[in-house]
């Protein structure tokens, strides 16, 4: 055990799809202001665990607490509002939107502007929209897009998209960030950046957890690993321990 | 608000102000009035279509609640037309929020057919109800309205009342999409999952626009029931719901001015049409108005076949590209200077 | 006192039976295309009304056989669905459910429009299939036309099941519905199947509207209500589920006449839209689908 408050606690967490075993029982404890991977071979349940967390599947038993609150049956917009942010496997930017537009939706849960004042005040009036702005701006120059602020984010190459995609996510100013294959399609420069990146957000005491298949990345950057086969937890330690463990070894290799 | 649309507001404007002099004659002054209700009623419509990405087969419905409302209100109770017109907006509003909330969590079709059965429903019983509301002979001598005192009897002053309102409602559309609501919109169309992930309530969203799409449709009900004095169950079918999706996916789904151009068009195409059909006479072709529906559908083919971003958008790009090509010419006329 | 309720009910039963079998016909209809191409055939209440048309013209203007006639009304709408998926259906390259569903919407209007320019805006008598007086049974009556109804609703059930579940072809398209890709790998020509979900499903309204016109006189109006009615009950017994649809539809159908009687004739119409609104707003997965199923947002 990492020593750290656990922010997060996954006990007997279970997932059942028709016939299909998704996840057989997890348990996992993440450390606050830690850095904790996943990693697994595909098909181990990896990304079914954060669509669990993030309240866009539900389990079929076990837990899930989330600093002394239990997560089941909670929509996904609400786990915002708790504070865990997220990114996608594979990209989900706002295309047709400005790359500052696609931060300034992360602050949503930040702001309160409802239907009648959006509707009847003009932009001018609403002190508020500067706030989201700025703020917005803020996370930008934070993950390095600052020049991009006003191009359409479908025009991004995938690198910068996935950059956008993190200060979306912090935007929200989660205390926990799942990141979901935040290296997969870029190069070695760009994988460096986002590990770079990484390491920033934890200084911002903010809690990461990653689901990442680029071994570099989890070896340079995680403070734990956690090992998943088959839905269950194969092996969990320091990133040198899981590289010696056999269980672990003869998972990625086959027996 | 984006320069773009200040723009188009001029134009709007510019226009609205010019026509009657253009036109004249009250007749057409009439088609352009109904043309103001059907864009006032598509504003609405655009929102939910473009934004939330969902149909409703039954606006109609809340264009027909407004009417009768501000119909029956003022004639049963002797309520003063503008009060009817408000708590019509406010019953068409709650309906949608009882209708839209089981609804929108599934599937775009289960919406676009429970809006269909709802809009029939409502028809059915606009017709049967005959004591509450006067059946196929509909409710008459619905009092005129009046702008601080002003009675707006004439067709050039209800003409100019009309488009205001319709300006009123674009403004207030405008402003909403460029807030933080718009935003929570803009986010629900480009990915649903992402918009939930950073905090958006896409069910709310989806509902309270919804909501806010009704009162356009029940506003525009009302403003007829008082320019026409009279209503009867006849123009608040199913077949002025799906014209109404027509008017907005033809004129161009994802800018609220795309239905304005589809509102404006559609509603002038009739008289287009009656008057082509005289030249069509003299080459042998008798063309009667009930072939328009066959042109609607046509046009709707067409449109979503070849032009699926709609005929605002089309304008849009074509004009870029006319724009293109006019800063090459320029262009390649410097270079052979030099 | 008692015989007369009973033999009220009865009526209103065989009454409800005869509307029923065609909105399980036409939900039939919709089920195929939603399982070969997850939209909503809006243009389905069409198909219907075109068949009756076509029906009437054939036996009444030109004078064909009954069987001979049937058999062209029924090609010709085949015709009319698989130039309508060919046309407007299969050429489109960036196909979104809200685009396709705005298609088939186009291609109703147009083909209601066309109805009306050849048939006009009058309802078209059509002679019974058999000149036979209405037999009794217990005290109601039942009308030879009821009877030939419920026949071909049996027939077409069973002509359903035997394709789906006996012939290539038919296990074919369910392969094809179950999961689009895999069966594209596995040779299938998903497109073909497309084509074909439409034509059946065109086939199957016709039939139901050449069987329903000597009742109820068609006219180039009914599409829109016969059409909402049958994908009521398609809703009712579980969207894609077709032997759900048959239950649901003459259930719908027996409801339907019963509240006729007893409540208000006017309404009549309106009531098998409750049933349908309320079925959505409390179980959307119908009597025998899945909730979750109908959860899983692809539009």
């Amino acid at each position: 055990m990492s020593g750290n408050n656990p922010i997060l606690q996954l006990d007997g967490l279970r997932k059942v799809f028709g016939g299909v075993v998704a996840l057989d029982g997890l348990c996992l404890s993440v450390g606050e202001n830690t850095i904790t991977s996943v990693i697994g071979p595909n098909g181990a349940g990896k990304t079914t665990v954060f669509n669990l967390i993030t309240g866009y599947l539900a389990p079929s038993s076990g837990a899930m607490i989330y600093k002394n609150t239990r997560l089941q049956g909670t929509k996904p917009h609400t786990i915002a509002l708790l504070g865990i942010g997220r990114t996608f496997q594979n990209v989900r930017i706002f295309p047709d939107m400005t790359v500052l537009e696609n931060v300034m939706v992360g602050r949503h849960a930040r702001s309160r502007a409802g239907v009648t004042v959006s509707a009847f005040l003009p932009a001018f009036l609403r002190p508020e929209e500067k706030r989201i702005q700025a703020e917005a701006g803020s996370w930008l120059d934070f993950v390095g897009l600052a020049e991009a602020a006003d191009m359409p984010a479908g025009s991004l190459p995938l690198g910068k998209q996935r950059m956008l995609e993190v200060a979306r996510a912090l935007a929200i100013e989660p205390d926990l960030l799942l990141l979901d294959e935040p290296a997969s399609g870029l190069n070695s420069r760009e994988t460096i950046a986002m590990g770079d990146l990484i390491h920033r957000i934890r200084e911002n005491r903010i809690t990461v957890m990653l689901v990442e298949h680029d071994m570099e990345l989890v070896m340079e950057v995680s403070d734990r690993v956690a090992v998943m086969n088959f839905g269950r937890l194969v092996a969990e330690g320091t990133p040198r321990e899981v590289q010696e463990d056999p269980e672990v070894i003869a998972a990625y290799l086959g027996e | 608000m984006a320069a773009r649309d200040i723009i188009g507001f001029c134009i709007l404007i510019a226009l609205v102000l010019v026509m009657p002099h253009v036109v004249g004659n009250d007749y057409y002054i009439g088609v352009l009035i109904f043309a103001a209700f059907n864009c006032m009623a598509c504003i609405g419509l655009s929102l939910l279509m473009g934004y939330a990405g969902q149909i409703s087969l039954g606006h109609g419905a809340f264009i027909a609640i407004g009417a009768y409302a501000s119909g029956l209100l003022t004639t049963e109770l002797g309520w003063s037309p503008w009060s009817a017109m408000a708590a019509g907006a406010f019953a068409a509003m709650a309906i949608a929020f009882i209708v839209g909330i089981p609804t929108l969590r599934l599937k775009g079709h289960y919406l676009a057919m429970a809006t269909l059965g709802f809009a029939s429903i409502i028809h059915i019983v606009a017709v049967a109800a005959t004591d509450l509301t006067g059946g196929p002979a509909g409710v008459l001598n619905i009092p005129r309205l009046s702008l601080f005192g002003y009675p707006l009897d004439s067709d050039t002053r209800y003409y100019y009342f009309a488009w205001t309102a319709v300006v009123i409602g674009l403004y207030l559309a405008f402003n909403l999409i460029h807030s933080r609501v718009g935003r929570a919109l803009r986010a629900i169309h480009g990915s649903e999952d992402a918009a939930g992930a950073a905090g958006i309530n896409t069910a709310a969203y989806k509902v309270q626009v919804f909501v806010v799409s009704a009162a356009y449709a029940s506003v525009s009900g009302s403003l007829y029931a008082y320019y026409v004095n009279y209503i009867d169950p006849g123009p608040f079918d199913v077949m002025h719901s799906v014209l109404l999706v027509t008017m907005v996916a033809v004129g161009g789904l994802h800018h609220v001015w795309g239905a304005v151009v589809g509102a404006v068009l559609l509603s002038l195409l009739p008289e287009v049409l009656s008057f082509t059909a005289g030249y069509l006479q003299v080459i042998g072709i008798q063309y009667r108005p009930d072939y328009d529906i066959l042109v609607y559908g046509g046009i709707l083919l067409v449109i979503m076949l070849f032009l699926p971003e709609g005929l605002f958008a089309g304008m849009i790009a074509g004009g870029k590209s006319v724009w293109n090509l006019v800063k090459r010419v320029i262009r390649g006329k410097q270079v052979v200077r030099e | 006192m008692e015989a007369g309720l009973t033999t009220d009910m009865l009526q209103f039963l065989f009454m409800g039976i005869q509307r029923g079998a065609i909105y399980a016909m036409v939900a039939m209809g919709f089920n195929m295309i939603y399982n070969a191409t997850g939209i909503i055939n809006f243009a389905q209440g069409e198909f219907v009304v075109l068949g009756g048309l076509m029906m009437v013209s054939m036996t009444m203007a030109l004078n064909l056989s009954l069987v001979f006639a049937f058999m062209v009304s029924v090609a010709f709408v085949t015709v009319v669905g698989i130039l309508m998926e060919r046309l407007t259906i299969n050429p489109v390259r960036r196909p979104t459910v809200l685009r396709l569903i705005i298609i088939t919407i186009a291609v109703s209007i147009l083909l209601k429009g066309a109805a009306m320019c050849f048939w006009g805006k009058g309802s078209h008598y059509m002679r019974h299939f058999t000149d036979a007086p209405p037999l009794e049974f217990m005290g109601a009556y039942i009308l030879p036309q009821t009877l030939w109804i419920i026949g071909m609703l049996a027939l077409v059930v069973i002509g359903y099941v035997a394709f789906f579940n006996y012939t290539m072809t038919g296990k074919c398209m369910r392969a094809c519905a179950i999961n689009r890709d895999a069966a594209r790998l596995a040779g299938i020509n998903d497109r073909r199947m497309v084509m074909l979900s439409f034509a059946l499903s065109a086939a199957i309204g016709a039939i139901a509207g050449i069987i329903i016109t000597p009742i109820i006189q068609m006219d180039y109006a009914r599409g829109a209500l016969l059409g909402l009615k049958g994908f009521g009950a398609a809703v009712v017994g579980g969207l894609g589920n077709s032997m759900g649809a048959v239950v649901a539809g003459l259930l719908l159908g027996i409801i339907e006449a019963g509240s006729g009687g007893y409540i208000s004739s006017h309404y009549m119409d309106a009531i098998a839209l409750v049933i349908m609104l309320g079925v959505l707003f409390v179980r959307p997965g119908g009597l025998f689908g899945s909730s979750e199923m109908v959860r899983l947002k692809e539009f």
